[in-house]
């Protein structure tokens, strides 16, 4: 039974940092009043940049930089259409995932059957042999130890910082942004742009450190769990990365399950099964949607109605 | 929580677009079956289905570069072109297991098309609505069977690949150190039941402490959920890894990460694990194809083997499948102990004939009985030794 725990709770984490970095990403856009939905093109993009950049430069951190940068380009597509063509988010938003989804397409098929030198698992010295804590939090790729860092440091930007401030004025008050002399329209062109960026990463991060392959449609939806997560969040990186960790074991319960022949005759279907983690997220939105919505900022308010 | 009006915009919106991008893949053009039906019928009734047909259609349910299934299907329409070279092949991808298909396929009707292969399990049902609306196209479904009657313009095909996937087991059963094979599955469809149970047969024939542990990612193809998969295999001790996906290389790339073996399905990954690499199955469509189409065009659909429900395998030697190459450590005396199988095979005998255990220790095939292609189509349990509960839907 500790084993059951101990391995569903480092799948939280090793399922849970792609989702993660895609919805630390849109926490900096929807503070800046942008919903981008497009973060699940950027992450595909990313993942598809990533293995493509690793597979040509034959390391995985350049892979990275590429799934940054191509990622950062689709949303600033999104951020163009929503910021300066004044179009309708949520729908810009599908239109750019769909974009995104075109592309990788087009352009991936030359490397579904390529491999690459990809991240693999690094165990911490010493931290890893900690009983229950090692295995689940010290046994994983680089980029998921980079996220933990990501998440402190994305939460003392949007909270304590100038940057952050103006983060959240361009998406509550823009007018007033505007009148103290500030960039208003830059700040949330950049805020949009860095969740690009980051959901890229996570993109680069499921194809080059964790699934290990680049398939078409390989992120399967998980940039839009992000978006998902971001809104019961309210935009907090830490409960974004409880959010994110929430569906990463849903996903990993399975099947721990299954290897170890546990049946459970109410998941003896096994859609009931695979539905798992979307029921986790509904319920979470259910119960706490009510509150956080009147707590979005005001920019984000006009998108929803 | 939020605006009506907006959310059903954003409702309206999210339906429009997947609508867009499921059409967007296909050949457009097409007119509803019934109306392209009436105008066809009449006038063709007494031709031979497909006879002279100047161009064949070929649906995928997935894109033609998955290092899988249909890649394998791609790969042996486009091999028509060198045995048919005035044929026109039209293909399409991505084409959903729905009434989306029956559209793609009048579409290639109406571009002359009177011979259609539909590549995917899923695609019967609109492979019979289209036959039965154009008696003169003659119409072939790979993979699943026909149960009521079949009509003289239809007809399925597949491989008996359960057939190289034992010889795999024998490999695997041999290999194995810890006793535990892993096989990780999408849905559980008589295809892939057979294919795990012929693979736990062929292991315990050669070990009979080997037991094989299932896993099904309710996906045909989600890399993340079958790195999950490989790793709570692995973490119960299985040393040899197997599944049934569309795309394999994360499977197979997580044995290899982890020190342990890998057996292939569909295409050859010996790439990807250059050490832990055992062998496989891989599909070769090319041949049965070409003769599907030659038999058509000579106008003899109607009658001939393919106008039921087909199956070939190694005793007839129309095998639309071949093993993979072995890894280099496979011994030479486990790869003779599959050599010898594979004979058995080639004199007719059956990877399905009796006595077998079901998993609940009943008798599934009792002693001098073999199964026949339409049981093998319909089987829906685990023989003994698999580990694991066949999920319901």
């Amino acid at each position: 039974m500790s084993l059951l725990i101990t391995e569903v709770c480092a799948g939280a984490i090793a399922g849970g940092t792609c989702i993660l970095y895609a919805a630390v990403g849109e926490s900096f856009s929807e503070s800046a009043g942008v919903v981008n939905l497009g973060v699940e093109g950027s992450m595909l993009v990313g993942a598809l940049a990533g293995y493509a950049v690793t597979a040509e430069a034959g390391n995985p951190w350049a892979g990275v930089i590429g799934a940054a940068v191509c990622g950062a380009v689709l949303a600033a597509v999104h951020a163009w259409f929503v910021l300066s063509r004044r179009s309708n988010q949520l729908a810009t938003g599908l239109v750019v995932m769909f974009l995104g989804l075109g592309l990788t397409s087009l352009f991936g098929a030359a490397y579904v059957a390529r491999t690459v030198e990809s991240f693999s698992a690094w165990d911490v010295p010493g931290l890893s042999s900690i009983p229950f804590v090692g295995p689940v939090l010290f046994r994983h790729d680089p980029l998921t130890y980079l996220s933990y860092a990501l998440v402190p440091a994305a939460w003392w930007v949007l909270y304590r910082s100038r940057w952050g401030l103006l983060i959240r004025g361009a998406g509550e008050r823009r007018h007033v942004l505007e009148t103290y002399g500030h960039p208003a329209l830059g700040v949330q062109y950049g805020s949009v742009i860095l969740g690009g960026a980051l959901a890229g990463i996570g993109g680069a991060q499921l194809s080059t450190a964790y699934a290990n392959a680049w398939f078409e449609n390989t992120s399967q939806g998980r940039g839009f769990i992000g978006a998902a997560v971001v809104i019961f969040a309210a935009r907090q990186p830490f409960k974004v990365a409880a959010g994110a960790y929430l569906f990463g074991a849903a996903l990993a319960l399975s099947p721990a399950l299954q290897a170890r022949n546990v049946s459970i005759p109410i998941l003896d279907n096994q859609f009931a099964l695979a539905s798992i983690p979307y029921v986790a997220i509904l319920v979470v939105l259910v119960v706490l949607g009510r509150k956080r919505a009147a707590e979005a900022p005001e920019g984000l308010k006009a998108v929803f109605g | 929580m939020f605006g009506t009006t907006k959310r059903r915009l954003a409702a309206l919106t999210l339906v429009g677009a997947a609508l867009l991008s499921a059409c967007s893949s296909n050949d457009g053009g097409a007119t509803s079956p019934t109306t392209a039906a009436a105008g066809d019928t009449a006038a063709a009734a007494d031709a031979a289905p497909g006879k002279d047909s100047t161009a064949v259609g070929f649906i995928f349910v997935g894109p033609k570069d998955d290092f899988g299934y249909n890649q394998a299907a791609y790969e042996g329409s486009q091999a028509l072109k060198e045995t048919f070279p005035d044929l026109e092949i039209i293909t399409a991808e991505n084409v959903p297991e729905t009434d989306e298909a029956a559209r793609v396929m009048e579409g290639m009707i109406q571009k002359g098309a009177k011979i259609i292969f539909a590549t995917s399990y899923g695609h019967l049902d609109a492979a019979k609505q289209v036959a039965a609306a154009h008696p003169d196209v003659a119409v072939v479904q790979q993979g699943n069977t026909i149960t009521d009657a079949v009509g003289p313009n239809i007809g399925t095909y597949f491989g008996t690949v359960y057939e190289p996937v034992y010889l795999a087991g024998i490999v695997a059963g041999k290999m194995t150190k810890t006793n535990k094979l892993g096989y990780v599955y999408a849905f559980p469809i008589p295809q892939t039941l057979a294919n795990i149970n012929a693979f736990q047969l062929g292991a315990h024939s050669v070990n009979p402490e080997v037991e094989t542990i299932t896993v099904n990612t309710s996906n045909w193809c989600d890399p993340a959920k079958q790195a999950d998969a490989a790793k709570s295999l692995l973490n119960q001790g299985v040393d040899v890894l197997t599944q049934h996906q569309d795309c394999q290389a994360t499977v197979v790339k997580a044995a290899e990460a982890a020190g342990q073996l890998v057996v292939g399905y569909h295409a050859d990954a010996s790439s990807l694990a250059p050490k832990g690499w055992l062998g496989g199955s891989e599909w070769n469509w090319g041949p049965m194809y070409a003769d599907i189409v030659k038999t058509t065009l000579a106008g003899d659909f109607t009658g001939s083997k393919y106008n039921a429900n087909y199956r070939a395998g190694f005793a007839s030697g129309e095998n639309p499948f071949v093993q993979s190459a072995f890894g280099p450590t496979v011994p030479q005396e486990v790869q003779d102990l599959v050599t010898k199988a594979k004979e058995g095979f080639q004199a007719d005998k059956s990877v399905f004939t009796g006595p077998i255990t079901g998993q609940d220790g009943t008798v599934v095939v009792p002693a001098g009985t073999t199964l026949d292609a339409a049981a093998v189509d319909g089987m829906n349990y685990f023989v003994e030794g698999v580990v694991g509960n066949i999920p319901k839907s």
